[in-house]
């Protein structure tokens, strides 16, 4: 459908609504890229305009990827509760920024609007939000997940504790596993990204993260990020997986090339449930166990995107995403590269709106404050994207060890920086693990000194 | 949260870890070294590559060089680097007057080449600088030299990996053999990588490419680096195949892959 809007006596019209919201938003190197970019700072503005004219209801009617050709739109569009919608169903997309900037859009209320919003909606009214408009609103909007600890309770920050080794030495990940538990870390989970995606090796590192929790009594969960069907086969060898995870994407063709379905995702999902693992009484077994990684510019990456902006196509993935109620979810903000997010500007903004359309969307949103040495960008914006996210009411960030991923070869957020944002804003670790940090198991861990007392017996070097 | 790691003299992994702390922030002496780090890796995507020094390194081994370059607008240059960043796809394909000139070459020659090497800078021009003619040093004296019939080495400026695709197409090469400058780490300035192609064109996807990565002072030595390449070329010769198909082809019925 076209859509127009005049401004100053000129009319200017939008081939479509995927058109509307790719020129809409705000610049990212990624939608120039992809050539669906406003050509100027005032075709953007006006886009904007004219995108916040538009009523929401005309979401439910035009989907921006075909519904015929795509499983992430059948699921967007078939899982959409008009119940829930009714209330803001009446508003365009400027009057439902209005309202939630308003002291009417309580915490409450924003909750039971999740399964209302459809993520095309969050993603458009994002885009008529200032800075302060995507932290304002997404502090109101707790969404709690638990499996060993109790993620995302207001005045509580967590962290993934990424204890990354570029041979997945096991004795080199001991090592950071220990650096990063004595300062605090690793109360979300403690996630390995592998360089071998094979089943032995990642059973044996899941061995390994097990090991430590039970001998030290620590409530926190275990996660190996290897494909899912390499962890589906590790869990049918036996493998300890608390933590399922995946990477997921807006579109079907995108999850595609990521190699899987939502079949794929429901039936890994089933496996995991069945372990019966975690859970606060630890035998009922956790209700949320999928971890998930997402990020702006993966379907543009995997020449799957439509036409789609990247930042529509996010929050795309967002609906994927709450199928499962995840424990975690995490988007790597500034991983993909400056010809996705040019600098740290764009990177910032990308993870303001990451956040806020996941909470909005009703997803526990944590993020990767993080960008690569090719991109514009260096300490300083991830500062000013962590005391921003830290005020927004981040669940979690990535505790690494002094912010540099030998394996992944980028920068993230370190042991230290969570530590900085728990005092700056007298923030606290899941309950749980906060009370394990003046137990007997982490007095043991402070006595222990040498990594190796870690491993396993008969992994040691 | 008061104890550290004790310090052994040497920590099993690079990782930033028993940093210590003042408060609860990383003290100066690490944050300075972590800054130095980052103004490294920054330099080496940002340099730009010494074209001239790698022409006169061949000279000096009497290999023939060609110089090439992406499609990336104008002359290097600070400017066209940033370009470069923002529009990977005009770093995989070759400026039309440069596919031209090599086309010309191609039309001259007697008989297609059996392998082109290919220099590129990639994200760190410093790793090609540094390791590009020790590698090939390594390299070619395991290759049995009346066996492969080589083309000049080409050296790209503002080039991706599958720039190695056209290049080899237009020269008529069975097999690319391309080095590249990695994306660099926080510790890793100038790492190489290594992608071999068979029958390269435009168009084909990293599945059909085998890769070595890593190559560097602290990563992958130069005689090992070397021993995988010659691998993978014979074999690629051999299956008439690269990437996932001669990874599984070689595991099944032929001698293990060097690890």
């Amino acid at each position: 459908m076209l859509y127009s809007h005049t401004v100053r006596g000129v009319k200017h019209t939008f081939a479509d609504l995927r058109t509307l919201l790719a020129k809409a938003s705000p610049l990212r190197s990624g939608d120039q890229l992809a050539g669906i970019a406003a050509s100027g700072a005032e075709g953007r503005a006006i886009a904007q305009m004219a995108l916040a004219e538009l009523p929401l209801s005309v979401f439910t009617n035009e989907v921006v990827v075909p519904y015929e050709t795509d499983a992430v739109t059948r699921l967007i569009v078939d899982s959409h509760d008009q119940q829930a919608f009714a209330p803001i169903a009446g508003l365009t997309v400027g009057e439902f920024r209005d309202w939630l900037l308003s002291d009417e859009a309580t915490g409450e209320r924003l909750s039971a609007l999740a399964g209302g919003l459809m993520p095309e909606m969050a993603a458009a009214v994002s885009k008529l939000m200032r800075v302060q408009d995507l932290i304002y609103v997404a502090r109101k909007i707790s969404v709690v997940s638990r499996f060993r600890t109790t993620v995302g309770l207001p005045g509580r920050l967590s962290t993934r504790l990424q204890p990354n080794h570029p041979t997945d030495d096991p004795l080199g990940i001991a090592a950071s596993i220990l650096d990063g538990l004595l300062l605090g870390s690793g109360d979300a989970v403690v996630g390995i990204n592998p360089v071998s995606d094979s089943v032995d090796s990642v059973t044996k590192l899941l061995r390994l993260i097990d090991h430590v929790r039970v001998r030290y009594d620590i409530p926190t969960q275990s996660c190996v990020l290897a494909h899912v069907t390499t962890q589906m086969e590790s869990m049918q060898q036996g493998a300890p997986l608390d933590l399922l995870f995946q990477s997921i994407a807006g579109t079907e063709a995108a999850n595609a090339s990521f190699g899987i379905s939502l079949e794929l995702l429901d039936e890994a999902h089933a496996m995991t449930r069945e372990l019966k693992r975690g859970g606060l009484d630890g035998k009922t077994g956790g209700e949320n166990v999928f971890y998930f990684e997402t990020g702006q510019g993966s379907a543009l990456s995997a020449n799957a995107h439509f036409g789609v902006d990247q930042q529509t196509l996010e929050a795309r993935a967002y609906a994927v995403a709450r199928r499962y109620q995840p424990m975690l979810v995490n988007t790597v903000v500034g991983f993909i590269g400056p010809e996705y997010l040019y600098d740290g500007k764009q990177i910032l903004r990308a993870g303001l709106e990451d956040h806020f359309c996941g909470k909005l969307l009703g997803l526990p949103m944590g993020c990767d404050i993080c960008y690569t040495n090719h991109a514009e960008a260096d300490q300083d914006d991830m500062d000013s994207l962590l005391t921003m996210l830290g005020t927004a009411g981040i669940n979690y960030i990535m505790g690494v060890p002094g912010a540099d991923d030998i394996m992944l070869n980028y920068q993230s957020t370190s042991f230290h920086d969570a530590l900085y944002l728990r005092r700056l804003l007298g923030l606290r670790p899941a309950p749980e693990f906060e009370a394990w940090l003046s137990s007997d198991g982490f007095h043991q861990l402070q006595r222990i000194g040498q990594p190796a007392a870690l491993l396993p017996q008969g992994d040691v070097r | 949260m008061s104890h550290e790691i004790d310090k052994p003299q040497t920590l099993p992994t690079t990782a930033r870890i028993s940093l210590g702390r003042t408060g609860a922030a990383i003290p100066t002496r690490e944050q300075l070294r972590f800054q130095l780090d980052h103004a490294l890796a920054r330099d080496a995507v940002h340099t730009l590559l010494d074209i001239s020094a790698l022409l006169h390194g061949l000279q000096q081994r009497d290999l023939a060089g060609f110089v090439l370059r992406s499609a990336v607008e104008g002359e290097a240059s600070q400017k066209s680097r940033h370009h470069y960043l923002r529009r990977p796809d005009l770093g995989r394909i070759l400026h039309p007057d440069f596919a031209h000139a090599l086309r010309d070459y191609a039309e001259s020659l007697q008989r297609k080449p059996d392998a082109v090497f290919i220099l590129a800078d990639g994200l760190s021009a410093l790793a090609v600088e540094r390791h590009g003619l020790p590698l090939l040093d390594a390299l070619l004296p395991t290759l049995d030299a009346g066996d492969w019939n080589l083309a000049p080495v080409c050296i790209v400026s503002q080039g991706r990996v599958a720039i190695g695709d056209e290049i080899g197409h237009l020269l008529g090469a069975k097999l690319v053999v391309l080095m590249i400058g990695e994306r660099p780490g926080l510790s890793s300035p100038d790492s190489l990588g290594v992608y071999i192609t068979w029958n390269p064109r435009p168009g084909r996807t990293d599945a059909e490419r085998n890769c070595i990565s890593n190559i560097r002072q602290e990563g992958l030595s130069y005689v090992e680096a070397a021993q995988r390449i010659a691998f993978y070329m014979n074999e690629a010769r051999r299956l008439e195949t690269t990437g996932i198909a001669l990874k599984e082809a070689s595991a099944l019925v032929h001698a293990p892959i060097p690890e």
